[in-house]
């Protein structure tokens, strides 16, 4: 360890770490990418490819990021953007959940879909995508479904969980499962040209204040489809919310909803009072 | 009594974005969405004066009652 302190050491130039000298480092003293990333971010020297985060990252921040750990439930529209913006940033372990295979009406908006793996299940695609932009970031692939059964070991050592699923019934299930596990949860959800984000931390109730008077069945997505925009954009918001929560920074949608019309272009923010628990509940 | 209706996402297609209207005293909100030929069951959300609220709420005069659909895709 101290021969790959003092490789990075010698090997830095004005902080910065090159991506080349990184993989020297795994290749001569037979560790992860990961291990060398951590132990240069340790020693306030920043992989290169991090150079443009900072200063709205520093260093010490990104050494947080590194050490998260991250599960997004749902690889589709919201979460294909989701993890690369996770895995760009440089949270060190994303785990990326999601049962379901690439099909055709996906590659409009899916942003690790392409003709060449339709039919690949989406949590491979997405192992292998970080695998490709930043390698010293682990993507754990878990091809199930979340259900509230599975939510304690699916959650172990994780820090925030990402609501990109696309079923009330379920993003109620997951918004339990993050209360009961003390969990802080980033609710995106889509529609055609609308999407709204909420960040729920434990007790606050919100995600259940949005879907207050749903009884059954699917939203105006329904009718409406997906285009291209609105997933990037909430995926987007979703992820700034995650890094600051991450690293306790700034204000998050925390009892506010923000509501988005792309239609209109109108970004408004609904209050959502913490103590003003859903009608009927 | 002037009641005004701030509509959401699809709730504005064919409709308004915001408008205050007019209505007979104690109108509930139900009646309201009635009128609009809004779907109850598209209706995810409703607050009346920035609360959390339900269809058979009654309105007073100067209230201000928002509706939201559905988002759930993603």
């Amino acid at each position: 360890m101290d021969e790959l302190r003092q490789f990075l050491a010698e090997r830095a130039e004005n902080g910065l770490i090159s991506w080349a000298s990184q993989v020297a480092a795994a290749e001569r003293f037979r560790t992860t990418l990961a291990q060398v990333e951590e132990t240069a971010l340790l020693l306030e020297i920043l992989p290169a490819r991090y150079q443009r985060n900072r200063q709205a990252i520093n260093i010490a921040q990104q050494l947080t990021l590194f050490q998260g750990v991250v599960a997004v439930a749902g690889c589709g529209g919201l979460g294909g953007y989701i993890i690369e913006e996770l895995a760009r940033l440089g949270v060190g372990t994303i785990v990326a959940i999601d049962p379901d295979v690439f099909e055709e009406h996906n590659l409009n908006r899916q942003l690790l879909s392409s003709p060449a793996r339709l039919g690949e299940a989406k949590v491979e695609s997405a192992a292998a995508r970080v695998a490709e932009i930043n390698p010293a970031v682990a993507l754990v692939p878990v091809q199930i479904a979340y259900a509230p059964k599975n939510a304690a070991q699916l959650f172990q050592g994780v820090q925030v969980v990402v609501d990109a699923l696309d079923s009330v019934s379920t993003r109620l299930a997951l918004s339990d499962s993050c209360d009961s596990l003390r969990l802080p949860l980033v609710h995106g959800a889509i529609g055609g040209w609308f999407g709204q984000v909420v960040t729920q931390f434990p007790g606050d109730g919100t995600i259940r204040q949005l879907y207050s008077r749903w009884v059954e069945g699917k939203g105006l997505e329904q009718r409406l489809g997906n285009p291209s925009f609105t997933p990037a954009l909430v995926a987007s918001i979703e992820v700034a919310e995650v890094c600051k929560i991450l690293l306790g920074t700034g204000n998050t949608l925390r009892n506010r909803k923000l509501s988005i019309n792309l239609l209109d272009m109108e970004f408004e923010e609904i209050r959502l009072d913490g103590q003003d628990k859903a009608v009927g509940q | 009594m002037d009641i005004t209706v701030k509509l959401f996402a699809t709730f504005r297609f064919g409709r308004f974005a915001a408008a205050t209207r007019q209505y007979p005293p104690s109108t509930q909100i139900s009646e309201i969405i009635d009128e609009l030929q809004i779907p109850v069951s598209e209706i995810s959300m409703i607050m009346l004066n920035g609360r959390h609220a339900d269809p058979d709420q009654r309105l007073r005069d100067g209230d201000s009652l928002a509706l939201f659909p559905l988002v759930a895709g993603g």
